[in-house]
């Protein structure tokens, strides 16, 4: 007599920016495994036929559609607009009431785990801030910069949808500046260009983490439901003035003091690649602490900081 | 050979080179830690300050292996003379002994992470912002760290108060209770007669945002300095009320007192 074999049914997932090249390598790591479905506000982005894909904005109606039918078992978000894009009105709408849609369908249709992208932005660069920042530091950069609101209203609320509603099981992921192929974010275009400016006399303490193991980490979150907010760096830390070095890149220094001329130089020079709200990034150390997340999910990054900055100098064209 | 190179080749000995190099601090793949701190740098740094603490300030150090080998430790010492001249020097007396030598690290104040170049150029030599979590995270990383719990109100006195130990803060005994750190309390002389002070200019250091102004002579005196470094002190981290606390850091300036009191007895002449 044998006994009926139970098929455990592969979950389903949706991952939201999935044009992003975090969110491919992300898909990637999970197509064997899990049933993807990729939303992206941008553009549809070709996954193949296994993994429908979807150009839709998260407040549009039809996002419910596909919580109807794909009767999602997880969430994946990875789509925050970055600071440097849109408006602040889009941006507002995209990133804090977009993810509320989001979180409320979850929440509706029963899905069981939450990843949330953040950034360390949250956190605030000021001349007072300690090293090794952890997760219960409060986020102070709602307070210097208009600019990054939207990215602390976005944790807040994922926050308080974590606390309101545990079986949704959200993990909040605060990464370092993450970095690598593909990657177009503000630190990376840097990284890649021949020139770039640094403000005189300041050289703040950075993390770098390569897009690879941040895209290992998030497969990882998803894969243990713990319920957190979890700061993701590795151990390994350099001077942005010598990472700038090592890339191969020529220095501009721009007049730091008083601090309202950099502001000024910034705001009139409208550089994107080193916009005016991100200065205090560039003149003050963020170290976060990711030791936390390290020990509850056994993760360890794989891609040492020589090799990520080795890649940039060799690769001295727009990425 | 590079310009960088060169530099080092003339500041920096081999015998200081392979010194700090046989300390092996705790570092990232880049030769920096969390605070900034660069092993090259430092080299640099303690090249510098070996004919300060030995030609300038003729400095002559004591009881420095009461430092323990390892483990978190605080420091403590009596603050004057208006510049950070003390710190420097215990910093080097930790750093250049030839048994188990360490990389000293300094609480420094919040006004110079905002200053250009000088901000950096202090975290890359060891010095970190006073803030207490700082100090906290420093410990549990098995840290040394030099703390004047007087503060400004030590290096910015006048000379007529001279060897009169100010109001110390009980921020360093909650963290060496906490991080079960040892306390090793050390009297330093000497460095009160390198700037002497006779008035602060109040309102001229509230116009440029730093903590004091002395009127002074524009020169920093070569004063003979005299370290005496006391036995480690532990506390226990039971759950204590402030005033007990209170009384565990008296215990410390008690001792510390000794020690200066020592110093200025061994002190045969001011220069």
């Amino acid at each position: 007599m044998t006994s009926p074999t139970t098929k455990k049914r592969k979950p389903n997932i949706l991952v939201t920016g999935a044009a992003g090249s975090l969110a491919q390598q992300v898909i990637k790591r999970l197509q064997k495994t899990c049933n993807l479905v990729a939303v992206d506000a941008r553009t549809q982005v070709p996954l193949g036929d296994d993994i429908p894909s979807y150009c839709m904005d998260l407040n549009h109606r039809l996002l419910e559609d596909l919580f109807r039918q794909y009767k999602f078992d997880g969430v994946i978000h990875l789509g925050r607009i970055r600071s440097s894009q849109l408006t602040r009105m889009r941006r507002y709408n995209a990133n804090v009431l977009g993810t509320q849609k989001l979180l409320d369908l979850s929440q509706k249709y029963d899905v069981r785990r939450v990843v949330v992208l953040s950034t360390y932005h949250v956190y605030g660069a000021m001349a007072y801030n300690p090293a090794l920042i952890t997760e219960s530091a409060p986020l102070k950069s709602a307070g210097l910069s208009a600019d990054l609101i939207d990215s602390v209203e976005l944790e807040n609320l994922a926050s308080i949808y974590l606390w309101r509603y545990p079986e949704l099981n959200i993990s909040i992921l605060r990464p370092c500046n993450i970095v690598g192929p593909g990657v177009r974010n503000t630190v990376s275009a840097l990284l890649a260009s021949q020139r770039a400016p640094v403000l005189a006399g300041f050289s703040p303490m950075m993390q770098f983490i390569h897009i690879d193991d941040m895209a290992d980490a998030i497969a990882l979150a998803y894969k243990k439901p713990v319920r957190g907010i979890f700061n993701v760096a590795p151990c390994d830390w350099v001077a942005y003035q010598r990472a700038l070095q090592l890339c191969g890149c020529t220095r501009i220094p721009v007049p730091s003091i008083p601090p309202l001329l950099p502001r000024l130089i910034l705001r009139t020079l409208g550089l994107r690649r080193f916009p005016a709200y991100l200065m205090g990034f560039f003149k003050y150390p963020v170290v976060i602490d990711g030791r936390a997340f390290e020990n509850e999910f056994g993760f360890a990054p794989k891609r040492p900081l020589k090799e990520i900055l080795h890649f940039y100098k060799n690769n001295k064209t727009p990425l | 050979m590079s310009l960088v190179s060169f530099l080092k080749s003339r500041l920096v000995s081999t015998e200081l080179d392979e010194h700090i190099n046989r300390i092996r601090k705790p570092i990232g793949t880049l030769g920096y830690d969390p605070w900034g701190y660069n092993n090259e740098t430092v080299k640099y740094g303690l090249s510098l300050a070996k004919p300060i603490y030995e030609k300038y300030f003729r400095t002559e150090a004591q009881g420095v292996d009461h430092i323990p080998a390892q483990g978190p430790v605080l420091i403590v010492g009596n603050h004057s003379g208006q510049l950070p001249i003390d710190g420097i020097l215990i910093g080097y007396a930790l750093a250049s002994r030839t048994k188990s030598p360490r990389i000293p690290r300094a609480m420094i104040e919040r006004f110079f992470p905002t200053v250009p170049w000088l901000g950096n150029m202090l975290n890359e030599v060891g010095a970190v912002l006073g803030d207490p979590v700082n100090c906290a995270r420093m410990l549990a990383n098995n840290e040394a760290i030099i703390v004047f719990p007087e503060g400004v109100r030590g290096s910015g006195k006048l000379y007529r108060d001279r060897y009169k130990l100010q109001r110390f803060g009980p921020g360093f005994m909650h963290l060496a209770m906490k991080y079960n750190a040892a306390i090793v309390p050390v009297g330093v002389v000497g460095c009160e007669e390198t700037i002497p002070a006779i008035a602060n200019i109040k309102p001229l250091a509230k116009a440029l945002g730093i903590p004091y102004a002395p009127l002074a002579m524009p020169v920093v005196l070569p004063a003979k300095v005299h370290l005496n470094f006391g036995p480690p002190m532990y506390f226990d981290g039971e759950d204590i009320s402030e005033a007990q606390i209170g009384e565990r850091v008296e215990q410390v300036k008690t001792e510390i007192n000794r020690l200066i009191d020592k110093g200025l007895k061994e002190r045969k002449r001011l220069f």
